[in-house]
């Protein structure tokens, strides 16, 4: 996984609440057998209209999604996850998350950043008045800044410190590799095998 | 204080514990099919990560393999697609690998046992609910998410919540024509889909030590549709004579002491469960399911219920909307609800003694004017075993289909699929709308009140063949 400290970024503005999974990534993509090449799935439906945001040139290259209220809320697919970041985004900012969803991205290295609908009101005026207006999003101080908007957040202290060091799960039990050689040393000869010999 | 069955594995496979962290376990073999792995795989290429055991991982097609012509190429190519990426990534990562033609190719849940790989006291997971089955030794099974699938691959281990423990005691004899299927369909109607969620549970009592491995397997299947994490029971005599002499069980010095630690793993007479519940086995009777969840079922004698009757609420909604999807009206007895198809297959009951029995009672017997049996092995070898005691003849005298083995049609995700308000009597596991084909209608039923449907046309059980069809001379 890729260490996140601190990313500056052009935004999406996305007014629309309750976005769930279905629309991020509609169930059919899930057939697919690769974590990556969802970019085309992403929010499939809404993009066949021409006036939807993300179709506009100005956003190309965005990288922070600005998201209204329950995002990602629906069934608990990781392709979700992976379909944002595979079309280019680090951050996504709402007022709230669902779950799973949360859980998902932060296990990904998408960071997830809670803030006050005022201040996502606030960014979104910002950001449509002006599409080349750039929005950090700062994990190491824990803030979000913006022309005219400086907002702190919070981020639960070990799913934190994962992101600022890029360890998803699997780094971080690899990193117990020598309890796991202890553990292995000491397993009995009749546990099953696979693979004889 | 004593400690329970899953406690004890549990503990003996912590590989690190931390505080304010969820314990490290070991995994002690890891099942994978066409369906769940291709990310986890993917996710080990783009990070230049290995799989750390490959002699503890072993793979299978199941859900997408067609359980006719299956020496044909397959014709859907989402299908096709997964059983080549499954046998690109065995051959690139070295896992063993039983394609479709394999003669132990099979559902993957039936495939570990009959190999003697499921074994006491192990951990077991595979990217599939029902990985539950193989508690039914003694091991904790648990199924398990993508990313935790590449979890393991990678470290051979998991990082994992803690339980709660849930004993449920069956006392008492099962009456004649009463299975395991009929048991775990009543368990689920008590305590509802959601009734056993975060617990593990341990099914005991006599009612339980008196059953087969293979009914055994069936109860602990269904673990997962009342929302558990995992169901075990207690090895004993039933489970050494099961896995003495299987290919993966162990032999000579190493059976000794893996019996001896296997005889240490019963829960502790003074251990204490987070909850109990209490069946008596001689009470029950063949239990069929009415709805669309699998806690929707009652006794086969009984009628479809009225919403209305269920206190609460949001019981009664799921209710109404069960009976319209299902089509059926309050009050209709269960035994007139004609259906179209049977299938007698699927990880629940595709075993051996599944077959036997469907297939003693169509012994002589025809299926109904009309109405399509679908009868699909669990694995090859179990086909094997069923030719050579001529039980493929018996089903297709009777006018079954004999089909290849795999998942068939306990999900729609191969060619065996109910059409739009199909309405089926199947020995599968989950009766979800649309799990058998969009807009199919399911019934969960034991083999045999699958094969009296089939015979009557309507749903049934044995001893209303014995009233009303003498067995041809
Ligand atoms: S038989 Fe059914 S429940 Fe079992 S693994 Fe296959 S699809 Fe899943």
């Amino acid at each position: 996984m890729e260490a996140f400290t601190t990313h500056t970024g052009r935004a999406v503005p996305l007014r629309r609440s309750n976005v769930d999974t279905d629309q991020i990534i509609p169930a059919h993509w899930l057939k697919k057998v690769t974590r990556n090449g969802f970019e085309d799935g992403l929010f499939e439906a809404w993009r066949k209209d021409p006036s939807f945001v993300l179709n506009h040139p100005e956003r190309e290259g965005a990288t922070v999604l600005v998201a209204g209220p329950d995002f990602g809320t629906g069934s608990s697919r990781e392709h979700a996850v992976w379909a944002l970041q595979n079309y280019g985004f680090k951050a996504v900012i709402s007022s709230r998350f669902a779950d799973i969803f949360r859980g998902n991205s932060l296990k990904n290295g998408l960071l997830t950043v809670i803030l006050p609908q005022e201040t996502v009101e606030r960014l979104w005026k910002l950001v449509e008045a002006d599409p080349a207006a750039e929005i950090t999003v700062d994990l190491v101080g824990r803030q979000v800044r913006a022309e005219g908007v400086t907002a702190e957040f919070e981020l639960n202290e070990n799913a934190r410190w994962r992101l600022l060091e890029g360890l998803d799960d699997i780094s971080l039990t690899l990193q117990n590799e020598d309890a796991v050689s202890a553990y292995e040393a000491g397993r009995p000869s009749f546990k099953p095998r696979t693979l004889q010999g | 204080m004593g400690r329970t069955l899953a406690e004890k594995v549990w503990e003996d496979h912590v590989v690190r514990r931390a505080e304010g962290e969820p314990d490290l376990l070991y995994i002690d073999l890891h099942l994978l099919h066409e369906v769940t792995s291709p990310q986890a795989f993917d996710g080990l290429r783009l990070s230049g990560r290995t799989v750390r055991r490959t002699d503890l991982t072993i793979a299978t097609e199941d859900h997408n393999t067609p359980t006719l012509d299956i020496d044909k190429p397959i014709a859907d190519p989402v299908s096709r697609t997964q059983l080549e990426t499954l046998r690109k990534n065995c051959a690139e990562f070295g896992v063993r690998l039983h394609p479709l033609g394999d003669v132990e190719q099979g559902v993957v849940h039936v495939v570990g046992p009959q190999l003697g790989l499921t074994q006491p006291g192990t951990t077991v997971v595979c990217g599939d609910s029902h990985t539950s089955t193989h508690g039914a030794f003694g091991a904790l099974a648990f199924g398990i998410g993508t990313s935790q699938v590449e979890h393991v691959l990678a470290t051979q281990t998991l990082p994992l919540a803690p339980f709660r423990t849930m004993a449920i005691t069956v006392e008492g004899e099962l009456p004649d024509g009463v299975t395991a299927k009929d048991l775990i369909l009543a368990v689920i109607s008590r305590i509802g889909t959601g009734g056993g969620q975060g617990y593990v549970i341990e099914y005991r009592g006599s009612a339980i030590r008196n059953l087969s491995m293979e009914a055994r397997m069936t109860v602990c299947n269904m673990s997962i549709e009342a929302g558990a994490r995992a169901g075990m029971i207690a090895p004993d005599e039933t489970t050494f004579e099961y896995l003495k002499g299987r290919p993966h069980a162990p032999s000579g010095d190493d059976w000794d002491a893996a019996v001896e630690y296997w005889k240490t793993l019963a829960t502790d007479e003074d251990a204490v469960f987070d909850h109990e519940v209490y069946i008596d086995a001689s009470a029950l009777s063949p239990f069929v399911t009415w709805g669309t969840n699998p806690g929707q079922g009652a006794p086969l004698s009984a009628s479809v219920p009225d919403p209305a009757s269920f206190d609460d609420e949001s019981d009664r909604h799921a209710a109404e909307k069960a009976l319209e999807y299902m089509g059926l009206t309050a009050g209709q007895p269960l035994r007139d609800i004609a259906v179209d198809t049977v299938f007698v297959g699927s990880c629940t009951n595709g075993r051996i003694e599944d077959l036997r029995s469907a297939a003693s009672i169509l012994d002589g017997r025809r299926v109904a004017e009309g109405l399509r049996m679908l009868v699909v092995p669990g694995s090859v070898r179990v086909a094997l075993q069923a030719i050579e005691e001529g039980l493929d003849k018996v089903f297709t005298a009777a006018g079954a289909e004999w089909r290849h083995a795999g998942c068939s049609m306990c999900l729609g995700m191969n060619p065996d699929q109910l059409a739009p308000g199909e309405r089926s009597a199947s020995t599968s596991n989950r009766n979800f709308e649309g799990r058998q084909g969009k807009g199919g209608r399911t019934h969960l039923v034991s083999p045999q009140v699958a094969a009296a449907t089939a015979v009557l046309g309507h749903l049934a059980s044995p001893a209303d063949l014995d009233a009303r069809t003498p067995v041809e001379a």
